[in-house]
């Protein structure tokens, strides 16, 4: 009996550290001035608007949507053959490959982001926003790799044994069983991808941080140069923008599976 | 369509974009920055191509050691506080109804998708003087007036443990799912409690797993180079933080690639014994 | 064995082999199966059935030897190029397709319209006796539907060859026996030449035209099935098929063969020694004074229909089957007689 209401005030406990902080944010958005006080003076849902109506922000807002929309096609472009090459090969390259693929995730992030900044400088291209999103796409591909290997592994190959005995040659096999089984995968790939590559700080400071402001390099400009309730606005935003995705992803698919797959990586 | 070993060159050819793509854009990257660390630095932000042992040798500095130690001991810090809470907490939630770990999950997957810009952001609010705790403690009137919490060591601390524990969870839902629900079972028709069953069978047969998540949680945490700064002193700041520093502040880009370097080396390192250790477990 | 015969119409293998690294799965096997007839391979698992039918599937590629259909050498030829239609162990029905887009699958791929697509699967269903079943999901279908829609699936293009792995061990064994029977029956409908893996000797009788017994990768005896059970060639398709007593014995001149336990009389061997075999159905219980040979029961199993009675013959143990009628008060640790004709003797090897 005790044990049960432990339990229940052990969960609670964590329930309210881990969403006290952005409740907190959210709070701090709805404030009628432009200050940081909580709870708030007056309530505004004007700061909301700014996210659209200022120049600044709005510019940011686009930013981080086009790199993420980029960078994780690029990444889901990148791990797709690589994922079926892995199940339909048995090479030490696709091996290598695969450890290629997953240590970028793996390293401190700084690292990945030191190394794009040194890469992008030497070869004079420095500050195009377009780097950004080839730098996410690397920088993320783990995700799809993850979600991919572990969807093509999910094939019963007597399905695609059954495919061939009725007449389907590789490309046909491949169009017809494979890509339907594995699209889900790729869905979640990409979701993922998005969601972090929206997020993401260090990698898009280092390689665009003076040329292009995404959202999460205008918070922290913000943060040192000058408040405004807009960042909590956006920040409110994209965590719910965040636990969408992720929310679909876990009616739609497997979630514990993925996350099963995703931890047995390391 | 057996996994066969690959034949004709043409065999390979799905593989040529992933490896042009990782080969370009991670590793020349790498070694640009492994080169970069024996430039000599020069007056002005810039560097000479060169080969000087001069970055790696401000390592020996009384200043890098004192970064380095705290470094480690704040990484190791908030592994082992994460992994104690998250343990148990892990364990628990596998044993939840499916929708419920579903619910958890994607909660959790939400606050590991935040920036550390957003996650220092909110924690230096909520530690604030005019938003945080203290000010609703003291609109409550449980204190007469609010004070500010940060910057300071628990506050790093606290955010560091809050931007971990989600992953610490994610790590360890995996082999805790894969545990055996009879043994406990077993355990408890032969007399033991929940709770003790939970240290003396639970705790021992995931040692391997806890082990390696903690390695993975320690280099997971030296990669913190934001919360540090957002929310402690110059005396809080780790590896990370001045790898930043120096590359984008101080304009020092050799050293920062050395200071790079000699962290990727331990990571791979500690990454390598944890993969052992997870290997082990997993037999 | 089949005496070595140019067949030229049928399947034809020629020394297949297929060896994987050190072992050796499938061992100079030769074989012909005419056109029509339905053929079992049969043997205990590992044996190599299923690596040789997925070599004639040409989903597995042999390391030596050929295969000939109807004359033409198809052992280069890829899967997806030998009009053969194949139901795996685990079925392979696509998860994401329904019951009518699963079976219209080769026909799709082959850019069918759409009307003869639908017109074939309403065929197909109705001989697999699901009529109306094209719009269901595979994941509600019962284990038995789910084999029914393979067994459609692979016929949709009216293969030459049928091939069958192992179809029916998953299921429980009422509905196996079931399905035993209507295969064979739609088998001999359609007329369409056919193989089926199976480790069931049962199913092999059943179902079987011929019977080939494989162990260790090659083929140890082809035949019909009763043949194989009344003439076993070896020791091991003896012990294989059935229930067998495999009896050491003796040459003992004009007095017959000696066996533990006693003498077979009128049993002549060409040989000094021999093993017998004999089935338990073919031992005969007699009174202990005037038998032949004599036994002690060690135990006795009444399952009703039949009574299997154990005998030790110094230090041989025997099984006798009787009918219930029969039923005397055997009780272990009785002295019993026991009685073999010759002609019911199986002499092999030593």
């Amino acid at each position: 009996m005790i044990a049960r209401w432990a339990k229940r005030l052990f969960f609670l406990a964590v329930a309210l550290t881990l969403a006290m902080p952005i409740a907190v944010v959210a709070g701090v958005s709805v404030n009628e001035r432009k200050t940081l006080t909580f709870p708030p003076h007056g309530f505004s849902l004007g700061w909301y608007g700014q996210i659209f109506a200022d120049p600044g922000w709005r510019n940011a807002l686009i930013a981080s949507v086009a790199i993420a929309v980029a960078s994780s096609a690029l990444a889901v472009l990148i791990a797709f053959p690589l994922a079926w090459f892995n199940w339909r090969r048995d090479a030490w390259i696709g091996r290598v490959l695969q450890g290629l693929g997953l240590a970028p995730f793996i390293l401190p992030p700084v690292i990945t982001a030191l190394g794009f900044l040194s890469f992008w400088a030497t070869a004079g291209l420095y500050g195009q926003a377009w780097t950004a999103a080839v730098s996410h796409a690397i920088f993320l591909v783990t995700l799809p790799l993850v979600t991919l290997t572990l969807g093509f592994s999910s094939i019963d190959r007597q399905i695609v044994e059954a495919a061939e005995t009725m007449g389907a040659d590789e490309r046909t096999v491949v169009r017809t069983v494979i890509l339907p089984l594995v699209l889900p995968y790729i869905v979640s790939g990409y979701a993922f991808s998005f969601v972090l590559s929206l997020n993401e700080y260090i990698v898009a400071y280092m390689v665009v941080g003076f040329t292009v402001e995404t959202v999460p390099i205008k918070i922290f400009n913000a943060l040192r140069y000058g408040y405004t309730p807009t960042m909590a606005a956006v920040t409110v935003l994209f965590t719910a923008t965040a636990a969408v995705v992720f929310a679909l992803i876990g009616m739609f698919g497997d979630l514990p599976r993925l996350l099963g797959a995703w931890a047995g990586r390391d | 369509m057996k996994r066969e070993k690959p034949r004709s060159a043409a065999d390979y050819l799905p593989v040529a974009f992933p490896a042009a793509m990782l080969a370009v854009f991670f590793g020349v990257p790498f070694g640009i920055m492994v080169a970069i660390s024996f430039f000599r630095r020069v007056q002005g932000g810039f560097y000479e191509p060169d080969f000087v042992l001069a970055n790696y040798g401000r390592f020996l500095s009384v200043f890098f050691g004192s970064v380095l130690g705290f470094s480690l001991e704040l990484a190791a810090l908030v592994a082992v506080i994460c992994v104690a809470i998250g343990t148990p907490f892990t364990y628990l939630l596998t044993r939840m109804p499916r929708r419920w770990q579903i619910g958890w999950l994607v909660g959790l997957l939400a606050i590991l998708a935040l920036s550390e810009v957003i996650i220092g952001f909110a924690w230096s609010t909520l530690l604030s003087r005019t938003a945080g705790i203290t000010n609703l403690l003291a609109a409550v009137g449980l204190v007469r007036e609010a004070w500010s919490l940060s910057p300071s060591f628990g506050a790093v601390l606290t955010g560091m443990v809050y931007q971990a524990f989600p992953y610490t969870v994610l790590v360890l839902f995996a082999p805790v799912s894969r545990l055996d629900p009879s043994i406990v079972e077993a355990a408890r028709t032969l007399g033991a409690s929940p709770v003790r069953a939970f240290f003396n069978l639970v705790i021992p047969t995931l040692r391997n797993a806890i082990l390696a998540t903690i390695i993975l949680v320690f280099v997971f945490a030296l990669g913190s180079y934001l919360l540090p700064q957002l929310l402690g002193r110059p005396q809080h700041w780790t590896l990370s933080v001045l790898i930043t520093d120096q590359a984008i502040y101080q304009s020092n880009l050799p050293f920062a690639a050395a200071m790079a370097v000699f962290l990727v080396l331990i990571s791979l390192s500690l990454v390598g014994l944890a993969t052992l250790l997870a290997r082990r477990e997993a037999t | 064995m089949q005496p070595e015969v140019p067949v030229l119409t049928g399947l034809t293998l020629e020394a297949l082999t297929k060896r994987f690294g050190p072992v050796t799965a499938v061992d100079r096997v030769d074989l012909n199966v005419a056109h029509g007839t339905l053929v079992c391979l049969l043997g205990p698992s590992g044996c190599g059935k299923t690596t040789l039918l997925r070599m004639i599937a040409g989903l597995e590629e042999p390391t030596s030897g050929r295969i000939l259909l109807d004359g033409t050498d198809i052992t280069s030829l890829p899967a997806h190029r030998r009009d053969f239609g194949m139901v795996f162990q685990s079925l392979g029905l696509f998860p994401h397709l329904d019951v009518g887009e699963n079976i219209a699958y080769p026909l799709r791929i082959r850019g069918q319209s759409r009307a003869a697509q639908n017109e074939r699967v309403r065929q197909l269903l109705e001989l697999v006796h699901l009529p109306g079943y094209a719009d269901r999901p595979i994941s509600k279908l019962s284990g038995g539907q789910r084999q029914r829609v393979a067994i459609a699936r692979a016929l949709a293009l009216s293969p030459r060859l049928f091939l069958l792995d192992e179809p029916l061990s998953a299921l429980d064994a009422k509905l196996r026996e079931a399905m035993q029977v209507e295969l064979t029956q739609l088998q001999r409908r359609l007329g369409i030449t056919t193989i089926v893996v199976t480790h069931d000797q049962r199913e092999a009788m059943t179902m079987a035209d011929l019977v080939v017994i494989m162990g260790n990768g090659k083929v140890r005896q082809i035949g019909p099935p009763v043949e194989i059970y009344r003439r076993p060639a070896d020791a091991f398709v003896a012990s294989f098929i059935g229930t067998t007593n495999l009896i050491p014995a003796r040459a003992d001149g004009a007095q017959g063969a000696a066996v533990p336990g006693g003498r077979i009389p009128g049993l002549l061997l060409s040989q000094t020694s021999a093993t017998l075999s004999v089935r338990p159905e073919d031992i005969a219980l007699t009174d202990p004074e005037s038998a032949p040979i004599r036994g002690e029961v060690t135990f006795v199993r009444d399952l009703g229909a039949t009574i299997e009675v154990f005998i030790n013959c110094e230090g041989t143990e025997i099984i006798a089957v009787e009918p219930p009628r029969e039923r005397r008060e055997i009780r272990p640790g009785a002295r019993v007689g026991i009685a073999i004709t010759p002609e019911r003797c199986v002499v092999l090897p030593p």
